[in-house]
């Protein structure tokens, strides 16, 4: 295998029976992702399929308060509503062109899997995925979703019984399935070549931003903003930049309830190196190396580790790693819906609460674009937990 | 000769498999475990291997997974572990080998973990996470004290792969039966034949053959050319341990 580092963070640190279906993974990459048919294939789905590509959309009122021009690349618009099907589209096909005749995948919150779940109904493939009892709880709708399109899933009762868990299950389960199965990893981070692959189909992002901009305003931003869970939709929008160095590049963390030592999902803040699903990067953990729980409001950003390609881009600070909390995120949520009709999802709506608490460090007069990762209808029920009150829900709020 | 292999050796001059069980570090708990370890090597373990416990064990089944999980929660760490062995150092003839996955020994620190298990009679490591590919800079701290890095192969590892193991491999090499996880199964897998038989032909130290195994007549449906020169079993041995029975009643079994 040809391992990819991103300086010190990255690698393939897993169980030897995993890595055939990784080299496989690897040659696919090489051999089949470069060629025309593929590549026209992925962009008939990517356009008739998934709804790509995307508006960069101006925010007229917000751009008025905040003093500087405020664009928000719309990932909530595609299909499934959020960035997820860049990727699983991608792998989808990918596993096709394998051979493969099934995607298993872990999902967090349900949009990983539910994605996946309809890439396979899609491809005609079937589906399995894993996902954390608590979460199979917290978030049924995306169970029945995945159902709907036909997937299999299985709730994984072991550790603390979230997303991570889900990972380590899925693992499993591909080292007794892989000769069939491809792992449709969802974000940028795991063992070589996930992280590699994933910025691959997710940097489409970035791509049409910068071309967008330079149509809209015609230059480049002057800054570029997107949340950082695992951090797939932000390599994406961040590779459209990285070489531009006048392009400021803000990457949120989420720092969960904010109090000192609460648990949080702010590994490349809060965290320190370590080897977790297949790479090195930043985790949160103990002094003896046992991983934490992690906490954010959003589902989707809470997750102990983060794409290697992103520590080395915080070490060579390339990318500025800032921190919203889970009560700022829900002010950022209600504000670009009231002021804008946009209803964010809440990971999305940590990088627009960075954008609304740093006006100060932000250009007058100039274009800052948030990566609009997904869209908010999946965070109803919690929204109504935490901001039920404020939209005339009475004590019934608290159930959720 | 490497010392791990040096037993395995001599068990085989014996006409027997070398007997490799092991045991999660303090499970059931700290007590019964030292005193597994000193049953278990009274018993003819040739090789015992310790698990050290961790928090997201991909390439473990239920059993070892939850023995982790309740040493984990009774507070046990990799650094008691080490100080319990040295204190007990050469209370087993057995060879010792620690079994676990990378973050733990990354975060007490690869060099020191190295002197420290050597001081504690450690004489190999097993850590399923590090294949080859990664593994160079942590064999080379832990060959310079003495201790072995015992690879991991199974049935979908190439010859070609074997092949890079058996160039940097000392001790022995642990084949894996199945293409899963570990755990307590009934029949051995039909693949193991040409599993054990590729490596066979790859590597000229030991071979142990490990998950799923419990009693010995599930080796002996092999062919010869397919047998192994040690067995190793962990899920069947935590669950015998767990429902309270004598390691001795288990270790029976095995012996000739």
């Amino acid at each position: 295998m040809n391992i990819k580092y991103y300086g010190e963070y990255g690698g393939c640190f897993v169980p030897e029976l995993l890595i055939p279906p990784l080299q496989e993974t690897e040659d696919a990459m090489r051999n089949i992702m470069p060629t025309q048919k593929f590549q026209d294939e992925l962009n008939d789905l990517l356009v008739n399929y998934a709804g790509r590509e995307t508006p960069l959309t101006f925010c007229p009122t917000l751009s008025k308060e905040l003093g500087f021009n405020l664009w928000l690349k719309r990932e909530d618009l595609v299909h499934t509503g959020a960035h997820k099907m860049n990727n699983t589209l991608g792998q989808g096909l990918l596993a096709k062109y394998m051979g493969k005749t099934c995607l298993v995948a872990e999902t967090g919150a349900g949009q990983h899997g539910v994605a996946t779940a309809a890439t396979a109904a899609r491809l005609g493939m079937k589906c399995v995925i894993y996902m954390g009892a608590e979460d199979v709880e917290r978030q049924a709708m995306n169970v029945m979703r995945m159902r709907v399109f036909g997937a299999e899933v299985h709730a994984v009762e072991t550790g603390t019984r979230t997303l991570k868990d889900a990972i380590n299950e899925a693992l499993r389960a591909w080292i007794s399935c892989q000769e069939t199965t491809h792992y449709c990893f969802g974000t940028a981070a795991g063992p070589h070549p996930f992280p590699e692959l994933v910025a691959e189909f997710q940097s489409v992002i970035g791509r049409e931003t910068r071309a967008q901009c330079l149509q809209k305003f015609g230059k480049l931003p002057d800054v570029v903003v997107a949340c950082v869970g695992g951090g797939s939709n932000s390599i994406g929008m961040f590779r459209g930049f990285l070489d531009d160095k006048d392009v400021r590049i803000i990457g949120v963390e989420a720092a969960g309830t904010g109090e000192p030592g609460c648990f949080n999902s702010a590994a490349l803040n809060l965290g320190s190196p370590g080897v977790l699903h297949g790479n090195r990067t930043m985790l949160l953990q103990n002094e003896d190396g046992q991983i934490e729980p992690s906490h954010s409001v959003s589902a989707g950003l809470d997750y102990p580790g983060v794409g290697p390609e992103h520590v080395n881009l915080m070490v060579t600070g390339r990318v500025h790693y800032g921190m919203v909390k889970d009560a700022r995120a829900l002010a950022g949520f209600d504000r670009l819906s009231r002021s804008e009709g946009i209803l964010p999802a809440l990971e999305s709506s940590h990088a627009l609460a960075w954008v609304f608490d740093h006006p100060d460090e932000l250009p007058k007069g100039g274009n800052v674009v948030v990566c609009l990762s997904g869209r908010g209808d999946k965070d109803m029920g919690i929204v109504k937990k935490y901001l039920g009150a404020q939209y005339g829900f009475g004590d019934e709020s608290v159930e959720g | 000769m490497h010392i791990l292999e040096q037993k395995i050796r001599a068990a085989v001059e014996e006409g027997r498999y070398a007997v490799i069980p092991f045991l999660t570090a303090c499970y059931p708990d700290e007590d019964t475990f030292w005193q597994a370890m000193v049953e278990m090597d009274a018993c003819g373990a040739d090789v015992i291997e310790v698990g050290v416990p961790f928090s997201d064990p991909v390439a473990d089944g239920p059993v070892v997974e939850n023995a982790s999980r309740q040493v984990l929660a009774d507070g046990v760490t990799l650094k008691q572990i080490i100080e319990g062995l040295k204190l007990r150092k050469g209370f087993v003839q057995a060879g010792l080998v620690l079994m676990g996955y990378l973050n733990p020994f990354l975060q007490y620190g690869f060099e020191k973990l190295a002197a420290d298990a050597a001081e504690a009679g450690v004489n190999g490591l097993i850590i399923p996470d590090l294949p080859v590919d990664e593994a160079k800079p942590y064999r080379e701290a832990l060959a310079a004290k003495g201790i072995a890095l015992i690879a991991l192969v199974g049935p979908n590892t190439s010859e070609e792969r074997m092949k890079l193991y058996a160039e940097v491999s000392e001790g022995y090499t642990y084949v894996v039966s199945v293409m899963g996880v570990t755990g307590e199964r009934s029949a051995v897998a039909p693949m193991v034949a040409s599993t054990m038989e590729r490596a066979r032909r790859c590597f000229s130290i030991p071979l142990a053959l490990g998950f799923g195994l419990s009693r010995p007549e599930q080796l002996d449906v092999l062919p010869e050319s397919a047998r192994p020169d040690a067995a190793v079993f962990g899920s069947a041995l935590l669950t015998h341990l767990k429902n309270g029975h004598p390691v001795s009643e288990f270790m029976a079994r095995w012996q000739k």
